[in-house]
């Protein structure tokens, strides 16, 4: 599959994000924020980072750059799009996935390597684990706290909404453990941790992070 | 005696909107200055809530559709209606 990685002015993990996709077995496409075009992709990722310096809020004013009028259109069309950590404030201030994230609840920077549970198997991003499944990848963040009214948060659990949950320790605050969830369509994905630095043992930790770029090619041929 | 330095803003109607988090929603930057105030000697403070202000100059004058205009701007880009609640409101030059 073509996969588009786009790159923000202050996005930090684009490269790591475009070696996952490749070693996840597809072609990469770089896709720049002031695109008109998605160039033809199967599939879109927005990596990690600080995309315009996260004035005003994280990702309030990506949402409005170029490439994510196509991207959010193309969402709305059922492509798989995946959201990681600045991709992920990117995709809730488009209101691709509702909720928000806000400042770590203890104020600090988390650097460290998280547990999560895998909860929801079905989504194009997640078809290659195991429901259940128990990985640790890399989570650094500063305002990864996920937060929404009760309602909200209801609704994603009884929907099975909730892709990741991390276990072990809560890093940042949010709430009821969410690391990541999917939209109603289950197509767009947003995560908090880093999947993309767990995809070679040389660096990271480990290769748990993987399954979500090779994931796209099990369903195609599901 | 004029002021000694007015400058043309001065002179010229603001839109100033204010943006806080919600009540319900966490603020850890207000909690760490709240934290900060008693080690500088200052007490009786019980909760420090931290916001953003925009200071908005316009053409013309400030008309409802204005104001109209400044409440579709607060709520699309200048807020995030999920985790904050603004307010709208015009500032005269003094």
């Amino acid at each position: 599959m073509k996969v588009g990685v786009v790159t923000f002015p202050g996005s930090l993990d684009e490269v790591d994000a475009q070696r996952a996709v490749a070693l996840g077995g597809h072609d990469v496409v770089p896709l720049w924020h002031g695109d008109h075009s998605l160039q033809g992709v199967d599939a879109v990722v927005l990596p990690g980072g600080f995309s315009y310096g996260d004035y005003l809020r994280c990702g309030a004013i990506s949402r409005f750059s170029p490439v994510m009028t196509e991207v959010v259109e193309a969402a709305g069309k059922g492509m798989p799009v995946l959201g990681i950590c600045n991709g992920f404030q990117i995709l809730c201030e488009s209101h691709l996935l509702p909720g928000a994230l806000i400042r770590n609840d203890h104020r600090k920077f988390v650097c460290r390597d998280q547990r999560l549970r895998i909860e929801n198997n079905r989504t194009p991003w997640t078809s290659s684990y195991d429901e259940g499944a128990e990985i640790t990848i890399v989570l650094k963040n500063g305002e990864g706290g996920f937060v929404a009214d009760a309602e909200t948060l209801d609704r994603l659990e009884g929907e099975g909404r909730v892709v990741a949950r991390y276990l072990d320790v809560n890093p940042n605050g949010s709430l009821r453990d969410i690391a990541g969830i999917t939209n109603e369509a289950g197509n767009v994905v947003g995560l908090m941790p880093h999947p993309e630095h767990a995809v070679e043992s040389l660096t990271g930790a480990g290769t748990d992070g993987i399954g979500f770029f090779t994931s796209l090619v099990e369903r195609t041929f599901a | 005696m004029p002021p000694v330095c007015l400058s043309y803003t001065d002179s010229v109607p603001r839109v100033v909107v204010d943006v806080m988090p919600k009540p319900e929603i966490l603020d850890p930057q207000g909690k760490a200055v709240h934290g900060a105030l008693p080690r500088l000697g200052f007490s009786g403070v019980t909760d420090v809530r931290q916001g953003k202000r925009f200071e908005l100059e316009v053409e013309g004058e400030v008309t409802d559709e204005v104001l109209e205009q400044v409440r579709q701007m607060a709520e699309t880009l200048l807020s995030n209606p999920v985790i904050e609640n603004f307010t709208v409101r015009v500032e005269q030059p003094v």
